[in-house]
């Protein structure tokens, strides 16, 4: 079995977890025709069916429980404040299923031409509150309460040594919640990872409804006719959200180096890392000089790059592989979703050119604290 | 003894005048009028309409987590109100209060109550916004209400957050320190952001570690009992009073922009 844990190991690996993820990702949750022919033909739309949530859940449990008999899984999986997020594990994936299941049930209705199951003929098909979601909400309270009662009497709060402002721990951890912004960190300078990055998820959800806007196909769930923007948002949530919470929350241990859940958290563990910023690759490696003096033209790549990505590539997009979606949401809307996007995207743009080129920023002026 | 139409205790109760008072037009709410009534004439049920579609009422569609969200914000309001009796936020009894509350209250898991409620808020609104976006709810009318429950989400984060520091132990100061450190590096308004020292006249900079962001959330430059005073009125008094009122919002606004969203 030690081999099975290496092997769980090395995978948990970012560059190979996050890679094997996005490489499978379009075709569980397809955005466009090719992807959904694939989608088919690989049999993954029987992922949502009945039979599979139970293998699933069987084997995500299984899991845990065979995982807990190994001593470091044990000592990151129960330390107390980490509890939640298995918890949201199997609640995420759950309700993915419910979702995704009803969701291609309706599909195949509306194909037949028929009703979503949740069209009703009012008035005929209403019901009272009282009795008939008060008694809803009276269990689920319930349930609610029992689950937290027992939680709280099962599992003591966590509380540490006393505060000391002087003795850091390693690796020092945000809460759970904020752990995927904590692992931008790695990519980003604080002032992306920490304040704009976030401050663009907020508004980039803000901007949901104005973005997509038809209120067809609202009201039951459905995955067909709104799937670009399903697939979209399932990649910023499973993917760029939870996922980094999850990695850096099991995955990320003294140093801020990737161990695997089986592996001990060793504090001496090295990497060695020397990153470098796009200047330095021009200057020094390409055109084996020193840096230039003046700070335009040390990072006037890095600046062109950029204003490529931002101001060339959105025409270029709404001119080409866009066009559609371009006619569609007009200037303004597809101005904001755009830039949107490509934001998110350069996240894992990033992760990726630290992993194969060593890269830190495109754009590194510390005498600003400007680096990107 | 032909009539069998012995009335219930509870039937019997309905008509005192005591029952009358307390329940607007009174009764047991046996037939449609009644229940129909009983709702319009709650403080706490109107906040539903009278009829519902159908799916409105199952499980399987609405998941229930917008309700939990309310429920267990209101757990961990009681909970958070009994645990400021025994908690005082000053760097000499912060932790000693919190240790207290394990070993010297009896059957004490108020503690524990808010900690995993604060926890379980947290995952049961991320499952609510994604109900509500796999089901296409946030589209017209409903789209303000949408951004207001992004808020939510925002405010419910910012409690959590909050909050972390009270315990005052290393896991809280340490967490909140990574977060609030973010704040210096804010464009601007950090000392340590992009652009921060172009805020500045001639040698004088406005942005410095003793007037940024940070200072401002921590409340000088290092984590003290400035930072913890400031968390804990935030966490007691500030962020739920604005939690309330974007609430309010959301509630009364799903009711106006046509209640549960239904298929057209």
């Amino acid at each position: 079995m030690d081999s099975f844990k290496e092997i769980v190991n090395y995978i948990s690996n970012p560059t190979i977890l996050f890679t094997t993820v996005v490489l499978v990702f379009p075709f569980i949750f397809p955005p466009s025709d090719w992807f959904e022919k694939w989608h088919r033909r690989l049999g993954l739309h029987h992922l949502w069916g009945t039979k599979f949530i139970v293998i699933a859940m069987l084997g995500m449990v299984a899991f845990f429980m065979y995982g807990l008999g190994d001593y470091n899984f044990q000592k990151i999986v129960l330390k107390p404040d980490n509890v939640p997020i298995s918890g949201l594990i199997f609640l995420v994936a759950f309700f993915t299923w419910l979702a995704m299941n009803q969701a291609y049930k309706n599909d195949e209705r509306l194909n037949a031409g028929e009703k979503p199951n949740e069209y009703f003929e009012a008035p005929n098909d209403k019901v009272l509150v009282w009795p008939d979601l008060v008694y809803v909400e009276l269990i689920s309270l319930i349930i609610a309460s029992a689950f937290l009662l027992v939680w709280s009497i099962g599992l003591p709060a966590p509380i540490e040594e006393p505060a000391n402002p002087t003795e850091s721990p390693n690796p020092a951890k945000a809460p759970w919640y904020f752990l995927g912004l904590q692992e931008m960190l790695v990519y980003f300078d604080p002032w992306m990872a920490g304040v704009v990055i976030p401050s663009l998820i907020l508004v980039g959800l803000m901007a949901i409804p104005y973005i997509d806007r038809n209120p067809e196909n609202s009201g039951f769930f459905s995955y067909n006719r709104r799937r670009l923007a399903i697939s979209v948002f399932m990649f910023g949530w499973l993917v760029l959200w939870l996922m980094l919470i999850i990695v850096g929350t099991f995955l990320r241990g003294p140093n801020w180096n990737i161990f695997g859940p089986f592996e001990y958290w060793d504090i001496h563990k090295l990497e060695a890392l020397t990153n470098i910023n796009v200047s330095e690759i021009i200057y020094i490696k390409w055109l084996n000089k020193g840096l230039p003096d003046s700070i335009i033209i040390r990072e006037i790549w890095g600046i062109s790059i950029l204003l490529g990505y931002f101001l060339i590539l959105p025409p270029l997009l709404a001119k080409t592989f866009l066009k559609d979606m371009y006619a569609r949401l007009g200037s303004v809307r597809y101005s904001v979703f755009i830039v949107l996007i490509l934001i998110a995207i350069t996240l894992p743009i990033k992760m990726y050119l630290r992993w194969m080129f060593n890269l830190k920023y495109i754009i590194a002026i510390p005498e600003y604290f400007f680096n990107f | 003894m032909a009539e069998q139409t012995k009335k219930s205790f509870l039937e019997k109760a309905a008509e005192s005048q005591v029952w009358k008072s307390i329940f607007r037009g009174g009764g047991v709410p046996r037939n449609r009028r009644q229940r129909m009534m009983s709702v319009l004439n709650s403080v706490f049920l109107h906040l539903h309409p009278v009829r519902l579609p159908k799916h409105a009422v199952k499980l399987k569609f609405t998941w229930c987590m917008g309700g939990l969200s309310f429920f267990i914000f209101l757990i961990l309001t009681i909970s958070g109100i009994l645990l400021m009796f025994y908690y005082r936020p000053t760097i000499e009894y912060a932790y000693t209060d919190i240790i207290d509350l394990a070993e010297q209250v009896p059957f004490g898991i108020m503690r524990e109550l808010h900690r995993w409620g604060a926890h379980a808020m947290v995952i049961t609104v991320w499952l609510h916004m994604f109900r509500v976006f796999m089901t296409g709810s946030y589209k017209p009318p409903r789209e303000f209400n949408w951004t207001v429950g992004v808020i939510l989400l925002l405010l419910t984060l910012m409690l959590s957050f909050t909050g972390y520091l009270l315990p005052w132990d290393q896991l809280a100061i340490w967490a909140i320190t990574v977060g609030s450190n973010m704040a210096r590096a804010a464009p601007f308004l950090g000392h340590e952001g992009p652009g921060a020292s172009l805020l500045a006249i001639g040698d004088i900079n406005f942005i410095t570690m003793a007037s940024d962001a940070r200072f401002a959330l921590i409340g000088g430059r290092f984590m003290g009992e400035a930072a913890l005073l400031r968390f804990y009125v935030l966490h007691c008094i500030g962020l739920p009073f604005i939690i309330m009122i974007f609430m309010s919002i959301h509630f009364w606004r799903v009711r106006k922009d046509g209640g549960i969203s239904t298929p057209v």
